[in-house]
């Protein structure tokens, strides 16, 4: 109907609601078609997050209800007893702790690697890192969980006493001798699986950055290093910060690699080089075979929280990148 | 010339390749290949013995990963014989087996640990028709080892209290003085104790648990179940993942099922009975024979005496079950199962079990499951 009053000659002034129309282009048929299926995209994605929550939410509910404990503050994961005891303190600190060592070690390098590429390396020795990189993203979890187990655990040991030594007095960094079946090993076993996607989105952002910008300050006499803090990294930063939510997703949500690596118990400690505590991905994987019904809700009901924590990093590193557009990509 | 000597090369790497491929599925029949190699000759001789009936189309069951390898056993010899049927078992775990078994998308379920009250209540609404319930069937049987890493120890006895006290931490040191009353002759060292435990929900540890608070009620105090309750210690994921950590580990100890512990030293255990005993298919049948059966009706499940000092009875055992309906059974599948059923409780069936480093159900209490999976319907 509406394209036959539009078609329809001689042309009337423009009403009030053609000329929003107009504004957002012509509407021939294949715009219809493609507007509907882009609406219907968004609308469809939104739908299968509100069921993705509600789910959670749902099976929660009948799990906490029978929850004898106090579902945000105790140590403690007995599904299988009556009353049922669980709750979340443990694995929401040890995968926010986990993830945080992860980025802390990884973004850094991933950026020093990025940079490398982009900027010092000879084109075909850049070309084969970013290759090397991007082949680590292919190698499936459970491959780094074994490799981690094997081979990082039982030659951590010297990294360990050395630590132990020098900063034991930290008590973050004293170690009772055990095997390096702890946060920190998996801290480090994670900035190794999240390093190619940092650095494979900063190495597309650093590449980005204006020919202009970098020339003007050439111009100005400023060294490689000086155009790299002055012009490539303000321009990538929010790239960077996306890349790093990138990987920061894959660290919270990572389960065979941590469940094969980590001696879990359900105690917050100090000290990151003993065994000890849990994330929630690795609880499940632990706990879900062989859980029965209630058990399942039990996990779920943690996978509500791990999902909420999702959210609120998601969010804030939105924030953070909208707070700092004047230098995106998109206005350049 | 330069050809030759490409050609030369695919050919090595084609070689190689084909080698490898050999050595590795070599590797991988390992554990079943003591059953594959005499089962070729027996499988003949067993061929005859099984009885297919009218058993055919494909058979789904889910459950405990424990008697995954003796299930894959069985079901090699027993499709060798009834080409018609095809028995898929996946081995997701006990929860997963009674949950798939409850919503009816299974034919049977295996299990570590027997049927909850309300979980048979739940079968009575959903899985079986016919006023029929959910029941288990013991089947499989097997030692807990405790399998240890000490530089120069090979002959290691313990007794339950030490046990406990060693999984609690109360014991720290391998030279403590608890462990050298048991071992007078052995020189143990001043390493510490590193006591492994499974980091995942398992029937071994239910069972491994069980044992303990039957046997030491004094020390041990803690909550039982498929989750590892008492503090302390250091954990890792599945019964290969502890036997890996306890190979890597200078100092480690850990529970596992016998078949996990073949290449590693496992302790003995002093009972009471006149010499400590060692974990074997034997020493575990001897104990099971010690069980007496608690289900009621045709439901079978067990109670196993932890406490026995029998001689030559491994005290930690634990019993895996097939659960099925003891009537209304689906119409489609019931021949199939209880062909299966009356293949792995045979004689045969059982016999395969030793070689796979489980033990055979005892003689008096294989004949009831005989006669339960007769009347199935």
């Amino acid at each position: 109907m509406d394209i036959t009053t539009q078609d329809a000659p001689p042309p009337a002034p423009p009403t009030d609601g053609e000329r929003k129309r107009a504004a957002r282009g012509a509407t021939r048929p294949g715009d219809r078609v493609f507007l509907g299926l882009a609406r219907g995209s968004g609308i469809f994605l939104l739908v299968v997050m509100a069921a993705i929550a509600a789910f959670l939410t749902w099976r929660a509910v009948i799990a906490i209800s029978d929850d004898d404990g106090n579902f945000l503050t105790t140590f403690e994961w007995n599904t299988g007893t009556n009353p049922p005891v669980f709750g979340i303190a443990v694995l929401a600190y040890g995968t926010i702790i986990s993830s945080i060592i992860a980025m802390a070690i990884a973004v850094p390098i991933a950026v020093a690697i990025a940079l490398f590429i982009t900027h010092y390396a000879p084109r075909k020795l850049g070309g084969v890192i970013a290759y090397v990189i991007d082949l680590l993203a292919a190698v499936p979890s459970i491959v780094y969980g074994l490799w981690g187990a094997l081979i990082l655990v039982p030659h951590m040991n010297g990294l360990f006493s050395w630590l132990n030594d020098y900063f034991s007095w930290t008590g973050i960094f004293s170690w009772d001798e055990g095997p390096a079946r702890s946060m920190l090993t998996v801290g480090i076993l994670l900035a190794i699986m999240i390093l190619p996607i940092i650095t494979n989105v900063s190495r597309e952002v650093f590449n980005q950055v204006p020919q202009m910008h970098e020339e003007a300050a050439l111009a100005l006499g400023a060294t490689r290093w000086e155009v790299i803090r002055m012009a490539v990294l303000p321009f990538g930063r929010s790239g960077v910060i996306s890349a790093s939510m990138l990987g920061l997703g894959r660290a919270l949500g990572e389960t065979m690699a941590v469940a094969t690596v980590l001696s879990p118990d359900f105690l917050i400690h100090l000290s990151l080089l003993n065994g000890g505590g849990g994330t929630f991905a690795q609880n499940i994987a632990a706990k879900f075979p062989e859980a029965d019904e209630f058990g399942r809700d039990a996990l779920i009901a943690s996978g509500l929280v791990l999902f909420v924590i999702t959210l609120l990093v998601n969010g804030a590193a939105r924030m953070i990148i909208a707070r700092r557009k004047e230098y995106s990509g998109a206005n350049a | 010339m330069k050809l030759q000597r490409k050609n030369r090369r695919v050919l090595a790497l084609g070689a190689l390749a084909v080698s490898g491929a050999l050595a590795l599925t070599a590797c991988g029949s390992d554990d079943t290949g003591n059953s594959s190699g005499s089962g070729d000759s027996s499988a003949s001789a067993a061929a005859g013995n099984i009885k297919c009936d009218d058993a055919k189309g494909q058979l789904l069951a889910d459950g405990s990963s424990a008697q995954k390898n003796a299930i894959d056993a069985w079901v090699k010899q027993f499709s060798a014989a009834c080409q018609g049927v095809q028995i898929n078992y996946k081995g997701g775990g006990s929860g997963a087996g009674v949950t798939a078994f409850n919503q009816g998308t299974v034919a049977f379920a295996g299990s570590d640990s027997a049927l909850k009250p309300e979980e048979v209540a739940e079968s009575k609404k959903t899985a079986c028709t016919d006023g029929g319930q959910g029941i288990d069937l013991p089947m499989v049987g097997g030692a807990i080892a405790l399998a240890y890493n000490v530089d120069g120890v090979d002959n290691l006895v313990l007794d339950a209290p030490t046990i406990a006290k060693i999984f609690s931490g109360k014991i720290k040191t391998w030279d403590d003085a608890a462990i050298k009353k048991l071992n007078p002759d052995a020189k143990l060292p001043s390493t510490k104790i590193q006591a492994f435990h499974r980091s995942d929900e398992s029937g071994t540890t239910d069972n491994f648990t069980k044992y303990l608070t039957a046997a030491t009620p004094d020390n041990w105090k803690f909550e039982g179940g498929k989750a590892w309750t008492a503090p302390g210690g250091q954990a890792a994921s599945g019964s290969s993942g502890v036997a890996q950590a306890v190979k890597q580990t200078s100092g480690a100890i850990s529970y596992m099922e016998e078949s996990y512990a073949k290449d590693l030293t496992s302790v003995a255990i002093a009972t009471g009975a006149s010499e400590p005993v060692k974990p074997s298919s034997e020493t575990a049948t001897a104990a099971i024979a010690d069980a007496k059966v608690v289900g009621t009706g045709k439901d079978l499940s067990l109670e196993i005496n932890y406490t026995t000092k029998a001689d030559g009875a491994y005290p930690i055992t634990l019993v895996t079950y097939e659960i099925v309906c003891d009537k209304g059974n689906k119409a489609e599948t019931l021949p199939s199962v209880k062909a299966f059923l009356t293949y792995i409780a045979s004689e045969e069936g059982q016999g395969i079990l030793a070689e796979n480093s489980y033990a055979p159900i005892p003689a008096d209490i294989i004949s009831k499951v005989r006669t339960t999976v007769a009347a199935l319907s």
